[in-house]
């Protein structure tokens, strides 16, 4: 297989090991900010936080029970910190956007300070789990098995999350909040409950993405910046509050961040801001984010 | 008395829109409320749902106090609304409607099958996002969301507004079998023939005040006042 083709298939790869990442920390992202307003700008924080635990049970003597355990501390901290974020973004309800951020930014100006004082500046490293270390053949090139099973483990997250949102109980009482949650009101469901659940396993998704991508974008200071734009991004594109559009945006650019490091490394962001500022053109309301809202009456 | 509201004030940032709303509803009974646009009906439902904040006043369902209740506490008291506009979930199926609306209320006299033996039409859609659902249908969803909560109030907010009259005709039917179930309903309406149709009582409103209030078929035998109050014959 000639050279060109190979690192296009390296880069594709590698796109749904990012895309599928990004769409486990995505979700949360959205479905708060589209059925509660809240702008979560600690999500990124949450993740390098995931990371940072992960470099902790891991660090550099891998084992499956290390890397598991640092999966549950990551679970349990994660839904921790997101009911604590529903509760303090609560008095800040009937503010504005702006106000709300502005606390989600301070959270996560205080935690990715924090991270830095207890694991230094210097960026880690987190061994990918035995058996997953070396590399194996696929489709004729040979590509890192962590990064392999990151994609199937991500792709099934991501399929689980995206069927209990779209097909589930549950999931139509998160839709409906996000479509018009005084309508749910009015059927008796505290409103602050969905948020905070919502938040809660928003928030344990994106500590555990923290944990799953530890072994390929490791945990250093800015990582969190880093990944919360991306995710940004993903909301932006896909449409608030959707999750069939946070999937499709996360894939999408999954390939469009992988794509555009591997042929222009230095244009790689403005790329993906291209991409951004074309969707906004032509779609304002995000790809998928037509569909919701309630039915204006005809 | 079932439902007793007390100089009831309220509005919005800038502007107060009830001045002091005095009613009254007995247990099962319908009175409907008329109005020109814009006198406050809407925000008359809207508060009494705890959708808008109350300034001053009181919501008394029997003997309860609700005012400056959240909604789902006022909902858990036993009001549901359909609200003008439908205001329907686009992107949930009308069984996913019905679902989240009879959620853990088993044993209530509505369900989701008598519902569906009621309005045949929507049986045919359950599969369907109510986006894709006609006016009348959507109407029909409302009405099935707000009754499958099994409540003892319903506020309906002109339920009538842009349906053919055969639609019309059905959410009469509703409103009917709501009533002969014990169901307390105020509804707003423009559709004199509905209001008429289902009311005990018309009440009309006037600046965030009601001005009046008799039996509809008193009301019918005094045109007089109907055009003085409404605008119309
Ligand atoms: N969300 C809102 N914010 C600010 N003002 C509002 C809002 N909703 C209604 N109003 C104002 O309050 C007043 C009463 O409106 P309301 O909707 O209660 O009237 P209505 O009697 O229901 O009218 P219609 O028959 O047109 O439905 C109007 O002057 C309206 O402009
Ligand atoms: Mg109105």
């Amino acid at each position: 297989m000639s050279a060109v083709l190979e690192a296009g298939l390296v880069s594709v790869l590698n796109g749904f090991a990012i895309g599928f990442l990004l769409f486990i920390l995505a979700i949360g992202l959205s479905l708060v900010f589209g059925m509660m307003d809240v702008l979560n700008l600690a999500h990124g924080a949450l993740f390098l936080g995931g990371a940072y635990l992960g470099t902790a049970f891991v660090g550099a003597r891998p084992s499956w029970g290390a890397f598991l355990a640092a999966l549950a501390v990551a679970a349990v901290a994660g839904l921790a910190a997101g009911g604590a974020l529903s509760l303090m973004t609560e008095p800040l309800r009937k503010r504005s956007h702006l106000d709300q951020a502005l606390l989600t930014l301070g959270v996560a100006l205080v935690v990715a300070e924090l991270l830095t004082i207890v694991f230094g500046d210097d960026p880690l490293t987190i061994a990918a789990p035995p058996g997953l270390n070396g590399s194996i053949g696929i489709l004729g090139i040979t590509y890192p098995a962590y990064r392999l099973a990151l994609i199937g483990v991500g792709a099934v997250l991501a399929l689980v999350v995206y069927l209990v949102v779209d097909r589930t109980r549950v999931g139509a009482l998160i839709r409906a909040t996000v479509a018009d949650r005084e309508m749910v009101a009015t059927l008796g469901v505290d409103n602050r409950l969905v948020k905070a659940a919502v938040f809660a396993v928003g928030s344990l998704l994106a500590t555990t993405a923290g944990v799953l991508g530890g072994p390929v974008y490791g945990a250093r200071p800015g990582l969190d910046a880093a990944v919360l734009i991306l995710a940004l991004v993903v909301v932006v594109i896909g449409g608030l509050g959707s999750a069939r559009g946070a999937l499709v945006g996360a894939l999408i650019i999954g390939q469009v961040d992988t794509l555009g490091r591997a042929l222009l490394p230095d244009l790689a962001s403005f790329i993906l801001f291209g991409a951004l500022a074309l969707v906004l053109v032509l779609r304002p309301q995000g790809l998928f984010g037509g569909a919701h809202g309630t039915v204006p009456a005809r | 008395m079932f439902l007793q509201v007390r100089e009831l004030v309220s509005g919005y940032d800038r502007s107060t829109v009830l001045n002091g709303v005095d009613l009254e509803l007995a247990a099962g009974a319908t009175l409907g409320l008329l109005g020109r646009n814009g006198v406050g009906k809407s925000t008359l439902i809207m508060t009494l749902m705890g959708l808008v904040p109350v300034t001053s006043g009181s919501i008394r369902v029997e003997g309860t106090e609700l005012a400056g209740r959240r909604p789902d506490v006022v909902a858990k008291a036993g009001v549901a609304l359909v609200p003008q506009g439908r205001r329907v979930w686009a992107s949930l199926t009308v069984d996913e409607h019905l679902a989240l609306a009879s959620r853990g209320r088993r044993g209530g006299a509505w369900t989701v099958d008598g519902v569906f033996d009621l309005l045949p039409r929507l049986a045919e859609r359950r599969r369907q996002y109510a986006g894709q659902l006609s006016g009348g249908e959507q109407q029909m969803l409302a009405v099935a969301r707000a009754v499958l909560t099994n409540p003892r109030l319903v506020l309906l907010d002109e339920p009538s507004d842009g349906l053919a009259p055969a639609i019309v005709d059905q959410v009469a039917g509703m409103i009917t079998t709501m009533r002969a179930a014990g169901v307390a309903v105020l509804l707003v309406e423009q559709d004199l023939h509905l209001a008429f149709a289902v009311s005990d009582e018309i009440a009309v409103m006037e600046k965030g005040r009601i001005v009046h209030r008799v039996p509809t078929a008193e009301f019918r035998r005094d045109p007089g006042t109907a055009q003085r109050l409404l605008g119309v014959a």
